[in-house]
């Protein structure tokens, strides 16, 4: 038997690929594919109470795209709340973390990856325990609002800080920072630094550098830092549902609910299939938005 | 033309304790081609990073046609550098690499497209416009760093070992096309590099540093045939040192006791004081005649065994061990004639104008 294997092992460079892929591949063949196939098979089916019924049908889609019915509504509001909050937070998570990388790539001269361990030590705590911690600070007897009462500056709460949008967007800001951190670090420490002078030597300002090489030979690790924090935050259900209150209630707090309470898998399946798509072509758009604008640089 | 095109004074710069430059003084021409000369470590890219605006004295000025610049920004200078590995950007095509330093001139496109047109036409890379730094060879890049510089017509161009990472053969025929480039164009180049040849080959002017300091500033051929220091003489070339006293001077003339070879007068273009006690005789290996008979016609004569021998095709390299000389002498020779030096003895003659004396510092 051993015999047999070792044959197979050394006759192919294929098969060996294929033999050392193998944990991996099938992990993540059962873990990922065979899911999202069963849910992209369940979106095309009825439920009415406990019953399923297996007929083909694109009755979901309708269901979540018609804007005529209460249902269609609140879905493709969500959606597209999904989309502009993940928006927002990718937009000023990568606005805050970028000069925190560029000062570490071109300012600090020793130890860099130590600063950057360092930097990361506050998102080795639970996510759950920062999300509450953002509780304790935006709360209506928070941090904040309570300094601002006993200053004088306000009477009662600012209730606009908790259970909102802006909350959902400062907690994930927070929260995803230090993932976007490290794309943005090690494509601006990769930029050779006599470029930068190059630049400098032809006439441009030290802002003009910035705009015109800097910022365009980083724009691999900002892509990777958009991608990394848009495609995880559309989906978040945890942020929305402990900080977000009904305000900041996402697409994917309803999608767990239809798999929960509401008991409706075959239109939360449409409901994931209709994000994965959207998540895909708002990607494309972005990437490819991004580059169209740097070239004109 | 102006005699003190570019001037720096007094400068120094400090890197902590280290003193890269260290209290230099000297002027450049315009329109030369002016090459800093020294081992790695010297100074010689700390003084051009100065004359770039990359970094500014710790003391002293720096001055180019007239105005102070010492610490005038990189971009508001009228100079323009040729990096060492080129910094070519590499998300930009050779045509947007060359216009890059172009856009504060607000030139119309036919302009430009004439301006561009011209430095492709000078540096020889026509057709390679919407070629990127990734599909072009050592020797394109090096084109198009040069391109991008002279686009912006400076005062002064600024080479930092643009040659050191090009292959032999392409070295040497760069080194003859920027040198006809900077006829071309008759702006000042100043050029750094630790390759002798490179600079002695190229040069107008050439300035020795070593440890921040200048050793000397003199034509090609004075650095070769007149060093002033030991350090310049060893730097530059092949040389042979013997070890001398002096003894007393006559007018121009000197007399030295070289090892215990015997007491010779010698010119003394360094006008060094009788009393100096120790100083270094310098003698080229070319100088020195070698031969397997006695020689008649030298000041010098003496006898020697050949201990070692290095063919070179053009040249052949002896190695000449002689009585009462500490060192072997090395002595190189175009003619080869290896029948005649079976015995390894052998006779060598130097004239003593071949001679240089320098001081012990």
């Amino acid at each position: 038997m051993f015999q047999v294997w070792q044959k197979f092992y050394a006759s192919s460079d294929n098969a060996k690929a294929y033999i050392l892929l193998s944990p991996a591949l099938i992990l993540v063949i059962l873990g990922m594919a065979v899911p999202v196939f069963a849910m992209f098979a369940m979106s095309f089916t009825t439920q009415a109470g406990f019953e399923i019924d297996y007929s083909p049908t694109f009755d979901r889609y309708r269901e979540f795209l018609d804007t005529g019915t209460r249902t269609g509504t609140i879905l493709t509001t969500l959606l597209s709340r999904s989309i502009t909050i993940s928006f927002l937070v990718t937009f000023f998570t990568i606005l805050t973390t970028y000069p925190v990388a560029y000062y570490v790539a071109f300012y600090v001269k020793k130890n860099k990856i130590l600063w950057i361990i360092l930097m990361t030590i506050p998102f080795w705590t639970s996510y759950l325990l920062r999300v509450f911690a953002w509780k304790l600070i935006l709360g209506n007897s928070g941090v904040i609002n309570a300094s601002l009462i006993s200053v004088g500056l306000t009477d009662e709460p600012l209730s606009y800080l908790m259970y909102s949008q802006l909350s959902v967007v400062i907690t994930l800001c927070h929260a995803w920072s230090a993932f976007a951190l490290l794309p943005l670090f090690v494509s601006l420490d990769k930029i050779d630094h006599s470029l930068i002078e190059a630049s400098r030597d032809l006439g441009c300002s030290k802002f003009e550098t910035f705009i015109r090489v800097t910022f365009p030979l980083s724009l691999p690790g900002v892509i990777g830092a958009i991608l990394i924090i848009f495609i995880p935050t559309v989906g978040d259900f945890v942020t929305p549902a402990l900080v977000g209150g009904t305000e900041g209630r996402m697409l994917s707090n309803m999608i767990q609910a239809y798999f929960g309470r509401v008991n409706n898998f075959s239109l939360g399946a449409a409901s994931a299939v209709i994000m994965l798509f959207s998540v895909i072509v708002v990607t494309i758009i972005v990437n490819f938005v991004t580059k169209r604008l740097t070239q004109r640089l | 033309m102006n005699k003190n095109f570019i001037e720096i004074k007094n400068v120094s710069k400090y890197f902590g304790n280290v003193k890269a430059v260290d209290d230099v003084s000297f002027s450049i021409n315009q329109g030369e081609f002016f090459s800093l000369l020294g081992p790695s470590g010297c100074g010689k890219t700390t003084l051009l990073r100065l004359l770039a605006g990359f970094e500014h004295p710790s003391k002293g000025q720096v001055f180019i046609d007239g105005s102070e610049v010492t610490s005038v920004a990189p971009n508001l200078r009228p100079t323009n550098m040729v990096f060492q590995n080129y910094a070519i950007f590499p998300h930009l095509n050779v045509r947007k690499n060359i216009e890059f330093g172009m856009r504060k001139e607000n030139l119309t496109k036919e302009e430009m497209e004439d301006r561009v047109g011209e430095v492709l036409n000078l540096v020889k890379l026509q057709g390679y416009e919407e070629r990127y730094s990734n599909q072009l060879s050592g020797g394109q890049r090096q084109r198009v760093a040069l391109a991008r510089a002279l686009i912006k017509r400076p005062k002064v161009l600024l080479l930092d070992e643009p040659l050191g990472a090009l292959d032999k053969k392409l070295r040497d025929e760069m080194q003859i096309e920027l040198r006809n480039l900077q006829k071309q164009v008759g702006i000042t180049f100043v050029f750094v590099t630790h390759d002798q040849g490179e600079s002695i080959s190229m040069s107008d002017r050439v300035a020795v540093m070593n440890e921040g300091k200048i050793k000397q500033i003199s034509e090609p051929h004075d650095l070769y045939y007149n060093p002033q220091n030991i350090f310049v003489s060893d730097f530059i070339g092949t040389t042979n040192f013997l070890s001398a006293q002096t003894l007393s001077k006559d007018g121009d003339l000197i007399y030295v006791s070289i090892e215990n070879i015997g007491q010779f007068k010698l010119n003394n273009k360094l006008s060094i004081g009788e009393n100096t006690n120790d100083v270094t005789c310098s003698i080229r290996p070319e100088s020195i005649e070698l031969s397997s008979e006695p020689i008649q016609n030298k000041e010098l004569k003496m006898h020697g065994k050949i201990v070692n021998t290095s063919y070179y095709g053009e040249l052949t390299t002896f190695h000449v061990v002689i009585e009462g000389i500490k060192n072997p002498l090395i002595v190189s020779s175009q003619r080869y004639d290896h029948k005649s030096f079976l015995s390894n003895n052998c006779y060598i003659g130097i004239n003593l104008e071949d001679i240089n004396l320098l001081t012990n510092e």
